[in-house]
């Protein structure tokens, strides 16, 4: 995956992530709900993709197909060439494990345990040494700019800092695509852009893909491509040719 | 690789548990309450088992009680002849191994000194009742063959008669009633103390049996005769001589059966063990089910947990944690919890019939093997009662269990 990743061709071989047709419907019969009604995306590597929508129009839903934390009731998902829904549970959680890191509007951070061992946990289920967790924990932190921080626990950090320990946790496993549900949506808008800045720069510096769910289109401004969610159907997806995201 | 996963999740476990200390404290307490009662009263058990048997061991194992009167089970009794000196004086006489014979009866009479009275149980014996019972003289002497021959009014004290009737004062050379008879102190028996079952064993007045007989029973029927073998090996030949003998002297036709009992000490011994070990299993059993009640503690509280951890189980399943591996933490964490309540409870269970042993003047036995029953039940506890909590925890649906509140 190179650096600054170019707007990919979406029906390339190199596509990190392939939606083909894919539906959700939750319910059965009479009160039958179509979440996505068709969808077809794809998202190459390096990208940075920002997802709007009204809430209820299917962007949620997609975020966590994307994330192989529910499966599709039609269609394909093809990550990384690989159809997600013919996978296992556990196979999902091993494709989490390894290729995915997620980021929450509400932080999801363990209360009462210092940022340092929160961001030891994803490297615990990959049977990581005790000391190499350690020094890859402490170096995912200073990234995020925590350095100094390390012993502080969630109740002792501000929201901030909360998200950025989080994203820690997010990257410590060197992920091929991150997800963010609305990383800033609890955060006031300096926060905000202190955020989306350091979002900017993994994807560019460590050509991390990255996915983000948010309503503000301030927020959006900072992705290269704008997918927009309409009663389950992508309404627009546009891509902006902005090198540099505005401050 | 496997090995360090576990050492994590036991680490984690411990995290865990260390960050809700009250709630661990109280949730154990449970297994750490039925851990310690197995334990101690599965000691004391013993403890009390071996007393008995030390105790009347050292009555002298080769000591046999003749009493009139077959002991049977239901029925009535056989009409009992009475036992006689003359029945005495023919076992010891007649059977070889036999050392002594001593015949003694007893009543209870009310002991007055000064303006002092005591209940007790006035003992008619011979000479040889000391050397039967093992009995020794602490202060004064024993009777004398010529009082013993003349029925002198002279008695010899137990330990407590002598304590409540003379507290500090030196009873030797004094005069009390024993019922109507009045009686000179010539001296004072060693102490013996309280027996097992709480029975004051110091609590009698011996005097010669002939003034027994004469002057408080008026009667020359034996309670009974103690006889000593002249070894543990010779007891049970011994008993099976008296039989014979008393059978034969009582002229009881072959077939019929005894109308007096002959025991020997072995097995009271054995028949007293047999009770206490009955208790102590049925104690065991009662502190068994209270282990099993922590374990129910134990499964409310990691039901609770999971609930409450609902959203920290969503950040393990979004991040990569498979179903077995937060099933695996949740169990860890039951076992532990379960294992730390049982290493306390061992220590409590330990300590406590140490002390309880000391206060009751018991012997302190440890069973190894009852602690390591009683540990390692605590860990299948964990175990079983873990396991449901831990399941219904790696059920979750991640997504749910993320937006859980």
């Amino acid at each position: 995956m190179s650096g600054d990743a170019p707007s990919g061709d979406p029906q390339s071989e190199t596509a990190l992530i392939e939606l083909r047709g894919v539906t959700k419907v939750y319910g059965r019969g009479q009160s039958e709900v179509a979440a996505l009604a068709g969808i077809d995306l794809s998202i190459a590597g390096g990208e940075f993709v920002a997802v709007m929508g009204a809430s209820g129009s299917g962007k949620s839903t997609c975020m966590n197909m994307l994330g192989c934390l529910d499966t599709p009731s039609g269609g394909e998902y093809l990550f990384r060439g690989v159809d997600v829904a013919r996978l296992s549970k556990d196979q999902q959680a091993l494709l989490r494990r390894h290729f995915l890191g997620f980021v929450f509007q509400g932080f999801n951070l363990l209360g009462r345990t210092s940022a340092l061992e929160n961001v030891e946990l994803p490297l615990i289920y990959r049977g990581v040494s005790s000391r190499e967790r350690r020094q890859r924990a402490l170096a995912a932190l200073a990234e995020v700019g925590l350095a100094g921080r390390e012993k502080h626990t969630p109740a002792e950090l501000s929201g901030g800092q909360q998200q950025r320990v989080a994203i820690a946790r997010a990257i410590v496993t060197d992920p091929m695509l991150l997800l963010a549900d609305e990383p800033t949506g609890n955060l006031d808008s300096q926060r905000s852009v202190e955020i989306m800045r350091l979002l900017t720069e993994l994807n560019r510096t460590r050509g991390i893909t990255v996915v983000l769910v948010t309503h503000e289109p301030d927020m959006a401004g900072y992705a290269s491509r704008t997918i927009t969610f309409r009663d389950g159907k992508i309404e627009r997806d546009e891509r902006s040719q902005r090198d540099e995201p505005r401050a | 690789m496997m090995l360090a996963m576990l050492g994590n999740t036991v680490l984690m476990a411990l995290r865990e548990i260390r960050r809700n200390t009250l709630r661990s404290t109280l949730t154990t307490l449970g297994i750490v309450i039925g851990v310690g009662a197995v334990i101690a009263l599965v000691t004391l058990g013993q403890g009390a088992t071996d007393r008995v048997t030390n105790e009347i061991s050292s009555m002298g194992v080769n000591m046999i009680i003749v009493s009139p009167g077959a002991m049977r089970r239901g029925g009535a009794s056989v009409t009992a002849q009475p036992l006689l000196m003359a029945d005495a004086l023919a076992i010891e006489r007649e059977i070889p191994v036999v050392m002594a014979a001593a015949p003694s009866a007893q009543r209870a009479q009310l002991v007055i000194y000064g303006s002092l009275n005591w209940n007790t149980v006035a003992v008619g014996v011979t000479d040889a009742y000391f050397r039967v019972r093992n009995l020794g003289v602490a202060s004064g002497r024993s009777f004398s063959d010529a009082e013993l021959q003349a029925g002198s009014t002279v008695c010899v004290l137990g330990a407590t008669p002598k304590k409540e009737l003379f507290g500090g004062e030196d009873p030797i050379g004094q005069t009390l009633r024993v019922g109507r008879v009045a009686c000179e102190v010539i001296g004072v028996t060693e102490a013996k103390g309280r027996s097992t079952f709480g029975m004051d064993q110091d609590d009698y007045v011996l005097m010669p049996l002939v003034t027994y007989q004469r002057r408080i029973a008026g009667s020359v029927n034996l309670g009974s005769i103690a006889v000593s073998a002249v070894s543990e090996e010779a007891t049970h030949k011994a008993k099976t001589q008296i039989e014979a003998l008393m059978r034969e002297r009582r002229r009881i036709t072959p077939g019929k059966p005894d109308d007096f009992s002959v025991q020997d000490m072995r097995e009271i011994v054995e028949t007293l063990a047999t009770v206490t070990n009955v208790l102590t299993a049925l104690l065991g059993a009662v502190a068994a089910v209270s282990l099993l009640v922590g374990g129910i503690g134990i499964m409310n509280i990691m039901l609770v947990s999971v609930t409450e951890r609902t959203r920290e189980i969503g950040i393990r399943l979004a991040i990569g944690a498979r179903g077995r591996e937060v099933l695996m933490q949740f169990l860890v964490e039951a076992v532990v919890l379960c294992m730390l309540g049982g290493i306390v409870g061992m220590a409590v269970g330990l300590g406590g019939s140490y002390f309880a042993a000391q206060a009751m003047s018991l012997p302190f036995r440890v069973l190894p093997e009852i602690v390591a029953i009683a540990f390692g039940f605590s860990v299948i506890v964990g175990v079983l009662f873990g396991f449901f909590p831990a399941l219904k925890a790696s059920r979750l649906n991640p997504i749910e269990a993320l937006r859980h509140e």
